[in-house]
This record gives C-alpha cells, sequence and structure tokens, in this order.
C-alpha cells in the first residue's frame, strides 16, 4: 500500500526530480552551477601585425646575425659542440654497458652477501615484511633522513620564490590582488563539490592505509603522502581557500613539517647513537605482519606521509598564483 | 669508544635539525640560532681534529645498527676534521660580514627561510666531509645544490633569478652524470660503501676485468663533480651568481659550496678508486688541461670586467681551475698542493667579497671601478682588507697564495712530462692575477678631490660604524697571515691525513 | 665493443640511450619547459636503468610472502631502495625548476633563456 502525496509536496521529491531529469523537461544543474559562456578568443588585424613586429624586432635584436657575426659563430659552434658532446657521451655509456654482467643474471656482482642479508635476516632484524621499506628505513636510514629533508628544503626554495607576502597593511596591495587568484572564489561549481564531497574521504583513508602498511605491503610514507595531498589539492580545488583555511594553513604546515621532520631527527638519532656505541635500542620490533611492529619504521612513516602531504600541497598552492 | 667520536654525527644532526626549526622562528631568532649552531659545531669539530691528531688513526662511527656493508657508516681522519673546522670558520664569518646587507635585501618575512639553507647547506657540507657511503653522498650533494640555489635567489631581481636557472640546469647535468656514475660502480662492484668498493675495484683491476665500465665511471664521476663545482668551461653561471647575490651568499658560494664537491672529489680520488688507478687512467690529464684552460680564461675575463664583484667571481673561476691542475698532475704533492689552495682560496675569496663590499658601502653602493676611485681612503679597514687579499691571490709572500702557489710549483717539477706547462701557466696566470688585482688596488688608493666626493655623495666610514663586518676582516686578515706565515704545521697535518685515506 | 652482450644487455643500452636523449634536451633546448622535460627523461632513464640492476629472471618483488625467506625467492631489493630515493630527489628538483621558470615567466614574459638574458643586459641592472 503506498501513500499518496498531494502534489506540492511531490514536486519536492528526488524521484520525482529525477523522472523529470529523465525525461528532459527541466534540468537541475541549470541555474545552480556556475555557467559563464566562454568568449571566443579574437584578436583584429592591428594587434597581430604589432605583436608579430615586436616580435621579430626582439629577435633581430637577440640574435642579431646580419650585425653581429661572433653571435652567430659562438651559436653555431655551442650547437656541434653540445651534439658532439651527447653523441660522444651517448657512444661511451653504449660502450661502457656492452661491457657490463649479463641483465637478469642471479651471479650478477650486485647480488652479493649485502642483499643476501637483507632478504634472509631482513624480517627478524628489522620486522618489517616489506624488505625494502624495511632497507630505507633502518638499515640505510641515514639516505632517508636526507631525502626527506631534500622535500624540505625544496619546499622552502618554491616558498621564497612563489609566497606572496603583500605589504605590511595587510593583503590590500595592488600587486597583491593582482598576483593572487582568490578572486575567483568561491566556486560554485556543484559537479567537483559533489564528486569531491564523495571522493576526497575515501582518498584520505587510502592514503592512511598505505602509510599505515607500508612496512606490511607495497607502499609507505611517500606513496602514501603523496596521495593525501592530491585528495587536499582536490578538496583546494572544489571549496577554495576559504574552506580549506579552516583546517590547513601555512603556518599549519610549517609547524606539522617541523614536527615531523624533528621527531625523525630525533628517533634516528637516537637510534644511531644507540648503535654505534653498542647499546641495546630497547625499541620492540613486535610480531612480523602486526600493524604495530618493526620498531620505529611505523613512526617514521608516518612522519614522512605528513611532510610528503604538506609538500606537495604547498607546491600546489605556489603553483597556482595562491597564497595561504 | 670515546664521547668525542660522536662529535661528527652530533654536528651532522644539530645542523640538520636547526634547519626545520628556524622555519618556525622569526628571523631574529633565526639569525642568533644560525650563529649559535655554527659555533658549536666548530667547537665540538675541533675536539674530534685534537682527538684524531692525538689518536693518529681515522675511525668509523656507524649510523645504526648494522655493522659496515649492511647499513651507512661515516668516517673521520685528520682531513675531514681539519676540513668540518676550516668550513665551520669560514661560514661563521661570512654571516657575521653580511648582516647589513642581508637585513637590507632581504624581505622580513622570508629571513627565516634563509637562516633554513644555511644550515641545511652547512649540514650537507659536513655530511660530504664524513660520508663514507657514495649514494648518501649523492642525496646530500642534492641538499647542497638546492640550498646554494636557495642563497643565490633569495635577493630577487631578474639576474639572480637567471643566474639560479643557469645554475640549477648545470648542476642538474653534473649530478645526472654523477648519479649515473655511481650507478655503473654500483653494478660492477655491488657496493655503495667506499672502503668495500675499494677492494672489489683492486681486484676487478688486478684481474684484468670491467676495465672500460670502471674508466667510464670514474670519468663520469669526475665530469660531473667538475661541471658542478664551475670548472672553466661550465662556468657561466658563476658571475652572475657571484655578482649580485646578497654577500653573505656570494661569500659562502665561492669559498665554500663548491670546495665542498672538490673534497668530494677528492675522496671518490683515494677512498673510491685508489690513487694509482686515477693517475693510470687518462682522466688526470684531462682534469690537467681543462684546470689550465680555466687558469688562463678565468684571469683574462677578469681582466676585462669593469664590476668588482663581478672581478673577483671570474678570478674564483682561475683559482678553480688551479685546483684542478692540481689533480691532474697526477702526485700526491700536486693533490696536497690543491688542498692547500682549496683552504687558502676559501679564505681568500671571502676576504676579497667582503672587503669589496665595504668599499661599495662607501662609493653610493656602485660596484663599477670608476665610483672605487679612493674608497681605501673612505674605508680604511676596508682597503688593507682588500689589499691584503689581492696581494695573496697574486701569491706575494708573507700570505697564504705565496705558499699554495709554490707548492704547486714544487709539485710541477716532480711530475716528468707536465713540468714545464705547468710551470708556464702558473707564470702566466701570476702575471694576469697581478693585472687585475693591482689595477684595483692603485684604483681604490688613488685620491679624488673633494668636490667629486661630496658631488657623488661619498661618505666616509670607520671601522667601528659596522662592527661585525670589521670584526670579520679582522679574522679574515689575521687567517690569512696564520696561513701564509706558518703553513708548515698545516701542511703535514694534511699529508697525515691524506696518509690516512689509503 | 662487445655486440652481442650490448644485444643481450638491449633494456640498458635503452636506458643509456634515453639519458643521451635527456641529456641532450638539457643542453640544446631553449624553452625552459622543454630543459625541464629534458631533465625528466635523464632521471627516469636513470631508475630505469637502476631498476634493472635489481632484476633477477624468474624472482618477485621483495615482500615476504608466506614466510619464505630465501634468496632464490625474491629480486635485489637495494636497487628499488635507491630508486624511492631517487625519485624524491627528482620530484624537488623540478618543482625548484619550475617555480624558477615561472618566475622568469611573470617577469620577462617569455620562456627563452637567451631572450631573458639580452632583457637583462637592457635593463643594465
Amino acid at each position: 500500500m503506498s501513500r499518496r502525496l498531494p502534489k506540492e509536496q511531490y514536486e519536492h521529491t528526488l524521484s520525482y526530480r529525477v523522472k523529470e531529469w529523465l525525461k528532459g523537461t527541466k534540468d537541475p544543474f541549470l541555474g545552480n552551477v556556475e555557467m559563464k559562456p566562454q568568449k571566443e578568443f579574437q584578436e583584429d588585424r592591428k594587434t597581430i601585425v604589432r605583436r608579430d613586429r615586436e616580435k621579430k624586432r626582439l629577435f633581430e635584436q637577440i640574435y642579431d646575425i646580419k650585425h653581429n657575426p661572433e653571435i652567430r659563430i659562438f651559436r653555431r659552434a655551442y650547437n656541434i659542440f653540445s651534439v658532439l658532446f651527447c653523441l660522444f657521451l651517448v657512444t661511451m655509456l653504449l660502450l661502457a654497458v656492452s661491457d657490463l654482467p649479463k641483465f637478469g643474471n642471479a651471479s650478477n656482482p650486485v647480488n652479493n652477501e649485502v642483499a643476501a642479508r637483507y632478504i634472509e635476516n631482513g624480517l627478524q632484524e628489522t620486522g618489517a615484511v616489506n624488505i625494502v621499506t624495511g632497507m630505507i628505513l633502518d638499515y640505510r636510514a641515514f639516505d632517508t633522513l636526507g631525502e626527506s629533508h631534500v622535500l624540505f628544503v625544496a619546499t622552502c626554495t618554491v616558498l621564497i620564490l612563489l609566497r606572496l607576502d603583500g605589504d605590511k597593511k595587510g593583503r590590500s596591495g595592488v600587486g597583491y590582488v593582482m598576483e593572487n587568484d582568490r578572486i575567483y572564489e568561491p566556486k560554485n561549481d556543484m559537479i567537483l563539490q559533489t564528486v569531491a564531497r564523495i571522493v576526497v574521504p575515501p582518498i584520505f583513508i587510502f592514503g592512511i592505509y598505505i602509510i599505515l602498511c607500508g612496512h606490511l605491503g607495497p607502499g609507505g610514507g611517500f606513496s602514501g603522502g603523496a596521495v593525501i595531498g592530491a585528495g587536499l589539492i582536490l578538496y583546494l580545488n572544489a571549496f577554495g581557500f576559504a574552506k580549506t583555511e579552516r583546517f590547513f594553513t601555512q603556518k599549519t604546515y610549517r609547524r606539522t613539517s617541523f614536527c615531523a621532520l624533528a621527531c625523525y631527527a630525533l628517533c634516528k638519532s637516537y637510534s644511531f647513537y644507540t648503535g654505534a656505541n653498542h647499546l641495546e635500542s630497547g625499541i620492540p620490533l613486535g610480531t612480523p605482519g602486526a600493524i604495530l611492529s618493526s620498531g620505529l619504521i611505523l613512526i617514521l612513516n608516518i612522519c614522512v606521509g605528513i611532510v610528503v602531504a604538506g609538500t606537495m600541497y604547498t607546491f600546489y598552492v605556489m603553483f597556482r598564483k595562491g597564497d595561504y | 669508544m670515546a664521547f668525542v667520536q660522536n662529535f661528527p654525527f652530533m654536528s651532522i644532526i644539530l645542523s640538520l635539525f636547526a634547519g626545520p626549526l628556524s622555519s618556525v622562528l622569526g628571523g631574529k631568532k633565526a639569525k642568533w640560532l644560525n650563529l649559535a649552531v655554527i659555533s658549536i659545531i666548530g667547537a665540538m669539530s675541533v675536539a674530534v681534529l685534537v682527538f684524531v691528531a692525538v689518536t693518529d688513526e681515522a675511525f668509523v662511527y656507524t649510523m645504526g645498527h648494522f655493522p659496515a656493508p649492511w647499513g651507512n657508516e661515516i668516517r673521520v681522519g685528520i682531513l675531514e676534521a681539519f676540513m668540518a673546522v676550516f668550513f665551520c670558520l669560514i661560514m661563521l664569518l661570512c654571516m657575521l660580514g653580511g648582516v647589513f646587507e642581508r637585513e637590507e635585501e632581504i624581505e622580513d618575512t622570508k629571513q627565516n627561510l634563509y637562516y633554513v639553507m644555511v644550515n641545511m647547506l652547512l649540514c650537507s657540507l659536513l655530511a660530504l666531509i664524513y660520508t663514507n657511503d657514495l649514494f648518501t653522498a649523492y642525496v646530500f650533494v642534492e641538499i647542497n645544490t638546492i640550498s646554494a640555489c636557495g642563497l643565490i635567489m633569495i635577493k630577487q631581481n631578474g639576474r639572480t633569478l637567471e643566474a639560479a636557472t643557469r645554475y640549477m640546469i648545470m648542476s642538474l647535468m653534473g649530478s645526472g652524470l654523477l648519479l649515473l656514475g655511481i650507478c655503473f660502480l654500483y653494478g660492477l662492484t655491488g657496493h655503495l660503501l667506499m672502503s668495500n668498493i675499494k677492494e672489489q675495484v683492486a681486484l676487478l683491476h688486478a684481474g684484468g676485468e670491467y676495465t672500460v665500465p670502471l674508466l667510464i665511471s670514474l670519468g663520469l664521476m669526475s665530469t660531473g663533480l667538475a661541471i658542478k663545482s664551475a670548472l672553466f668551461p661550465f662556468h657561466s653561471w658563476l658571475p652572475d651568481a657571484y655578482g649580485y647575490s646578497t654577500l653573505s651568499s656570494a661569500a659562502i658560494l665561492s669559498s665554500l659550496v663548491s670546495k665542498g664537491y672538490i673534497f668530494l672529489l677528492v675522496k671518490i680520488f683515494f677512498r673510491v678508486f685508489g690513487f694509482g688507478i686515477v693517475r693510470d687512467s687518462k682522466v688526470v690529464n684531462v682534469l690537467f688541461v681543462f684546470g689550465i684552460a680555466g687558469m688562463i680564461m678565468g684571469s683574462i675575463s677578469a681582466i676585462w670586467e669593469n664590476n668588482i664583484r663581478r672581478m673577483i667571481a671570474y678570478s674564483s673561476v682561475a683559482q678553480i681551475g688551479y685546483i684542478y691542475m692540481g689533480f691532474g698532475l697526477g702526485t700526491t704533492a700536486g693533490v696536497i698542493a690543491s688542498i692547500y689552495h682549496i683552504v687558502c682560496h676559501a679564505a681568500t675569496k671571502s676576504l676579497l667579497f667582503v672587503a669589496a663590499s665595504g668599499l661599495t658601502d662607501v662609493s653610493g653602493d656602485s660596484t663599477k671601478f670608476l665610483d672605487l676611485t679612493g674608497a681605501g681612503y673612505r674605508n680604511k679597514l676596508a682597503g688593507v682588507a682588500f689589499t691584503v687579499g689581492s696581494l695573496s691571490m697574486v701569491g706575494i709572500p708573507m700570505f697564504s697564495g705565496f705558499i699554495s702557489k709554490l707548492l704547486f710549483a714544487q709539485a710541477g717539477m716532480e711530475s716528468r712530462n707536465k713540468m714545464l706547462l705547468t710551470l708556464i701557466a702558473l707564470a702566466i696566470s701570476t702575471i694576469l692575477n697581478a693585472v687585475y688585482f693591482m689595477k684595483t688596488v692603485i684604483r681604490i688608493y688613488t685620491p679624488v678631490p673633494a668636490e667629486i666626493t661630496r658631488e657623488k655623495g661619498y661618505i666616509t666610514m670607520k671601522a667601528r660604524e659596522r662592527l661585525p663586518k670589521s670584526a670579520a676582516l679582522i679574522c679574515f686578515i689575521i687567517l690569512n697571515l696564520v696561513l701564509g706565515l706558518s703553513s708548515e704545521p698545516i701542511i703535514t697535518l694534511f699529508r697525515r691525513g691524506l696518509a690516512m685515506f689509503a | 665493443m662487445n655486440v652481442s652482450n650490448l644485444l643481450t644487455n638491449y633494456e640498458e643500452a635503452i636506458a643509456m640511450i634515453l639519458f643521451g636523449i635527456g641529456f641532450s634536451n638539457l643542453l640544446l633546448q631553449k624553452n625552459l619547459i622543454k630543459k625541464i622535460i629534458g631533465l625528466n627523461i635523464m632521471d627516469t632513464a636513470m631508475y630505469l636503468f637502476l631498476a634493472l640492476k635489481g632484476y633477477i629472471a624468474g624472482r618477485k618483488a621483495p615482500i615476504v610472502t608466506n614466510g619464505v625467506q630465501s634468496v632464490e625467492a625474491y629480486i635485489n631489493p637495494i636497487p628499488s631502495g635507491l630508486v624511492l630515493t631517487g625519485i624524491v630527489v627528482s620530484v624537488s628538483v623540478t618543482a625548484l625548476m619550475l617555480s624558477l621558470t615561472i618566475r622568469l615567466y611573470r617577469r620577462y614574459h617569455t620562456l627563452d633563456l637567451d631572450e631573458i638574458s639580452v632583457r637583462l643586459k637592457k635593463e643594465g641592472l
């Protein structure tokens, strides 16, 4: 038995709207989505001519070949020498490759006692099921410590180059407004917002899963952090800065990445110190295969994940003329 | 294990930790943190140097719970400890000398990022000095490159941005070749640790196996590091980068960054391949030729230059040529001369940059030669310091440059077939050096009439006015005299350190 | 030159040729973006070469499955770890190069490095 609704009420239900949409009598997005007809790019003859002329003049000045034979000779010599150098390099490399041990052979010099110990004792010594993770975060942890700081330094240089600092009175200078693309916000892109609302939580959860299971299977801090960063970028694109800034500003980035890197450095210096002085580290390795196992590796993966997620997001924000 | 043996590791971690820490601090606090970190690390390195010199034995410090071929490790000998002390000292003086310029030229909100770069640069230099693992060296070479790029472009104008781009392109080619060389070597030996690679390479060399790939990997690594340290044909980024960046960046870049790569090259020669194999290969001859070309061409470009800071930068090209010429001689004496020249050039070049900025301060901030006329009278200390630096670069006795030229000449006499070429190149280069440095010294001591001084707005500055810079200049002068007058113990130290490398 | 060995190692030879392509792009291209693409080709070729170093025919990825811990079961884990480190380095360097390019483009409205140098000379800075 079904209940009959009055007509006004029925017109507000979902099924009615879907039916309307299927029939094509009403478009639910019409009027709700920001739609601007795109203007076709048009240029009148005058500007085209002027632009071409300016470009030509500029090129004549730069490559002033008629009046300045030195430039021509230099350019030609540079090109010839570069090509010759590259050909020489490739020939040398091919020569070297032709003399290398055979590819995919188990008795190559690469497969020596070092790799054997990583495979045979890796599980017992580091507690990580994923041997690569065990290797980069425990056996050769100093490299990885440097590597996460490479990311940090790169973010700092990008901040130096692209951060808009505004003037002291606040963010009101003409240049600031011109260069900042927040003026196009808030966005009301319904498709993007709906999809983002559905997709972003699973992306975050997936990223967290990759980070937490980095020592159990393929994954780890770098890949998981990149996934979370991608989720953040999608969220930013859908909802704009006003919403993301409620939980993630530049200050947040700096503090979280400082905390993560400091935690990383402290954990690792503890284990370096105890290792070099032949002390017991006293960190339990747990049962291999469980989430809470493999000593410091889980903590380090989380730290790296935080740094990488923040870094990816910062790169994106800085590249789209933004500021946070 | 003595507690002192922890110091190299602690100094790397301390500077590594100070990088992110300064990103959350304000500019002023970050400045003090940076000075404190450099001083503490310098003090610790002195302790390490004393310890190693007394025990007369290099020690290995395992980074983690796993011994040699499985884990990372760092290795400390006399040469490494000396370089760490010296780099900290130079960096401290450079930072002191450029305090005013930094505060003027860098935006307030980006001050702390500058100190992030400096701390990370120090960390990577220390790691390059101490590391015993080739792949770790690669990672820290990249940190070094990126932070050096940050130092160049922190003062943002078109010139520095362009210079930073050119610098990055060159360095990326260099690190590509370096990494490829490391990959080849790893494929042949199966190790990444320097000591183990050396054993394997000796075995392969004795058995006559894989000679071509070994030679090519050596060539790739030397070319990569030579490109990164701006050897002659790859120097196009250098004048703009040194000439227009802020003062302490220019001083640090010229005196430390390229020297870090050169020191890594010394380590690769001695600790990875063994100098015998390197000498037998033809790679040293290539370095020799390019070194000599750099000595001559750098000096000629410097003579034509009309901007004092660019002139000093071109002079760096020539000095790096000297260092590679020393390697190219293929004798231990040549390498010792090169290492002495690394030290001497680092001390002198940073002195010259700071002194030149002292001179331009009193000449209406112009770097043109014409405006510098008589600047030696207006800022007496900077004038004296510039003169000392110039005399040292030309190679006048009593100053450090003389000793390194003497060592180069002695090393050249020992080698049979390269003697004539070395001596001729040294003579020509010395004359060219004298031409452009003495031209500048005469220019800054040419008196100008009082009305021109008034017209152009020149000012007179006492040593008291910019105290950190004056203090740095005085320290630099003393350092130069020490290196010039009591070189014997230092050279003995280098000999012992180089013997420890093997 | 051992041609038959070169043909056996054809994967490595391809990596080397790719490296050459990337390197010559870095040297010869005038456009900064193309230079960056060249840089990425070069880096990728290097990772291909490194990854090939670790491969052993017929073995699996180094993740312990079913408690098997014998050397015969897995490929060499070291090159994989090195590639991971290398990728992170190349990401950071690419970001830095791109942001430098953005700054230069905003200032000079061109991507040609030589053109930028000429403008700089005109500015007389």
